[in-house]
């Protein structure tokens, strides 16, 4: 489904600040139906992979095919095929919203019209009341917000589905929610997945494969469930020993 | 901007008090006058405030008052035009400058710097010098010497918008700019082309009255607070009412403006309170 060979990405210093080499080298497959788990601390550059492979930048080497077509580099008016077939859920529940617009619009934005049918089997889907689609982005919790965003990375019925880091902004006790939902519209919909976290017990929750990225490069590819049991690389068991800290936290909370 | 709780902003309200003040008053010079603001007169020339003419006459014998209330239209017609003007025009450019190349972007605003360095005043006083001095040129130079202001604020705004998560999103689901920048970042720096609108304002009503006042404004007879100004100042010494009038016309306008801005920034962005 998705090739990346080598892709390179080097963001320009400006105004005296050193250029940055945010990706350097990195080189994976996605199959269709995959659930492919992106994993690294913050800064490891898997939002610039991301916006990469939305053809949303574009990089500094390297390639990227979907589906057997190169879409690195490639003008936007070419890329229409991927725009339906490509949907994002971003980070930020806040700011991936356009503060200014209605639910029923930003839901409807990739469809380029306003579908109420459509519209309702989105809402549905995601498990907002109708109302909703009459309010604004600030009406509604952390969660919901980032209900509304899967919302409109669903409505032109896309094949892969990335989530940059998508419960990481929201409260503990929504975060389970939003994966289960995930996972559920992954299992229905027959969703390619790409999933972004810098914590690997939320991507074993959701993925089969996982990639370990650490200064933008990858340091581990392969399944999830060996990758989390067997670490080979020195960085992934400090990325292991450093997510219990959060169970632990968890579990303290649960007890008492 | 958008977890706005309605706090009590006295800034705003003065602003607004003001400023409907000025409203007010043109609007009721359109149906009632208590004098003909043009009308001379011999007889009553320069009265002292009395029951008949409240702020009293000028040396044509023509009522204060009633020039004021006139005066306002003018006041108001040409700040409408001249932001009208500068908005239209420097709000696409700002967007444009925000959104092409950065090449692009910066040929644009290097011009527009240009602009800005041109005095006001000067562009205008050519602008007479070249048409003929009315009102209507005057309005135009104003507006023109106020397009740099809004294009920066436009570029600013929408440069800030451009980098959103939302932006992106819109990216991914295949929207042109275009329809970017119509569907998203309008409505998302639309506050702040209000709050500089009537900024603006303040500085063209007070552009309109420094033009009337040197000449190259709004012509007789046509009442203009800044040729008043002007009309008032080979009797200043024996008759500074002539001049106190319009001057405090001038500064309920300009203040009122300036306060609204102010207040309206704080409202919208309360980030952004206090700064210039
Ligand atoms: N637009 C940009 N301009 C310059 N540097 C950037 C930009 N975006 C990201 N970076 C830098 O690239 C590196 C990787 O960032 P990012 O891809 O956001 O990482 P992650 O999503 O893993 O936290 C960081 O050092 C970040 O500061
Ligand atoms: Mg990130």
């Amino acid at each position: 489904m998705i090739e990346v060979r080598d892709l390179r990405r080097t963001y320009r210093g400006r105004l005296g600040r050193p250029a940055v080499d945010a990706l350097r080298g990195v080189s994976f497959d996605v199959a269709a139906g995959q659930r492919f788990g992106i994993v690294g601390e913050s800064g490891s550059g898997k939002s610039t992979l991301v916006r990469l492979l939305a053809a949303l930048d574009t990089p500094t080497g390297g390639t990227i095919s979907f589906r057997g077509t190169r879409i690195d580099g490639v003008p936007e008016r070419r890329l229409k095929f991927l725009r339906d077939e490509l949907q994002i859920v971003f980070q930020d529940p806040m700011g991936s919203l356009d503060p200014r617009m209605r639910v029923r619009d930003i839901i409807c934005e990739p469809l380029k019209r306003r579908d109420d049918e459509r519209l309702a089997e989105l809402l549905d889907a995601v498990g907002l009341p109708l109302d909703a689609a009459s309010r604004y982005p600030h009406q509604f919790s952390g969660g919901q917000r980032q209900r509304i965003s899967i919302a409109r990375a669903l409505a032109p019925d896309p094949k892969v589905l990335i989530a940059d880091e998508p419960v990481s902004a929201l409260d503990v006790s929504v975060r389970a929610q939003i994966l289960n939902l995930l996972a559920d519209l992954v299992e229905r919909y027959e969703l390619t997945l790409v999933f972004v976290s810098h914590d690997l017990s939320v991507v074993r929750h959701v993925c089969d494969t996982v990639a370990v990225m650490r200064r933008g490069e990858i340091v581990e590819l392969g399944d999830v469930e060996q990758v989390y049991q067997q670490p080979l690389h020195e960085y992934t068991r400090e990325l292991i020993a450093a997510a219990p800290t959060l169970r632990a936290a968890l579990a303290r909370f649960q007890e008492g | 901007m958008t977890t706005a709780v309605k706090r009590r902003t006295p800034t705003l309200t003065a602003g607004a008090v003001l400023v409907g003040l000025v409203v007010l008053v043109a609007l009721v010079s359109f149906i009632w006058t208590p004098h003909d603001p043009t009308r001379v007169d011999a007889a009553v020339r320069l009265l002292g405030p009395t029951g008949d003419f409240l702020f009293g006459t000028d040396k044509f014998g023509r009522d204060l008052v009633s020039q004021i209330m006139v005066g306002a239209r003018t006041t108001l017609y040409v700040g409408v035009v001249a932001v009208g003007v500068a908005a239209l025009i420097g709000t696409p450019l700002g967007i444009l400058a925000a959104m092409s190349p950065r090449w692009l972007g910066e040929f644009i605003m290097r011009v527009n710097d240009l602009v800005l360095a041109f005095p006001a005043l000067l562009l205008a006083i050519m602008f007479g010098a070249v048409f003929g001095a009315s009102t209507w040129t005057a309005m135009v130079a104003i507006g023109i010497a106020t397009v740099p202001s809004f294009a920066r604020i436009a570029r600013s705004g929408t440069m800030q918008v451009m980098s959103t998560e939302y932006v992106l999103a819109a990216r991914a689901a295949g929207r042109s700019r275009l329809v970017i920048a119509r569907r998203h970042v309008l409505p998302n720096i639309a506050g702040l082309l209000i709050v500089q609108s009537s900024v603006s304002f303040a500085i063209a009503v007070l552009a309109e009255a420094a033009l009337s006042f040197l000449g190259f404004g709004t012509r007789p007879p046509t009442p203009s607070w800044g040729r008043m100004l002007q009309e008032s100042q080979e009797l200043l010494a024996v008759q500074p009412r002539l001049a106190i009038v319009p001057g405090i016309a001038i500064a309920v306008a300009v203040l009122g403006f300036n306060l609204l801005g102010d207040g309206l920034r704080d409202r919208l962005d309360p980030r952004l309170a206090g700064r210039r």
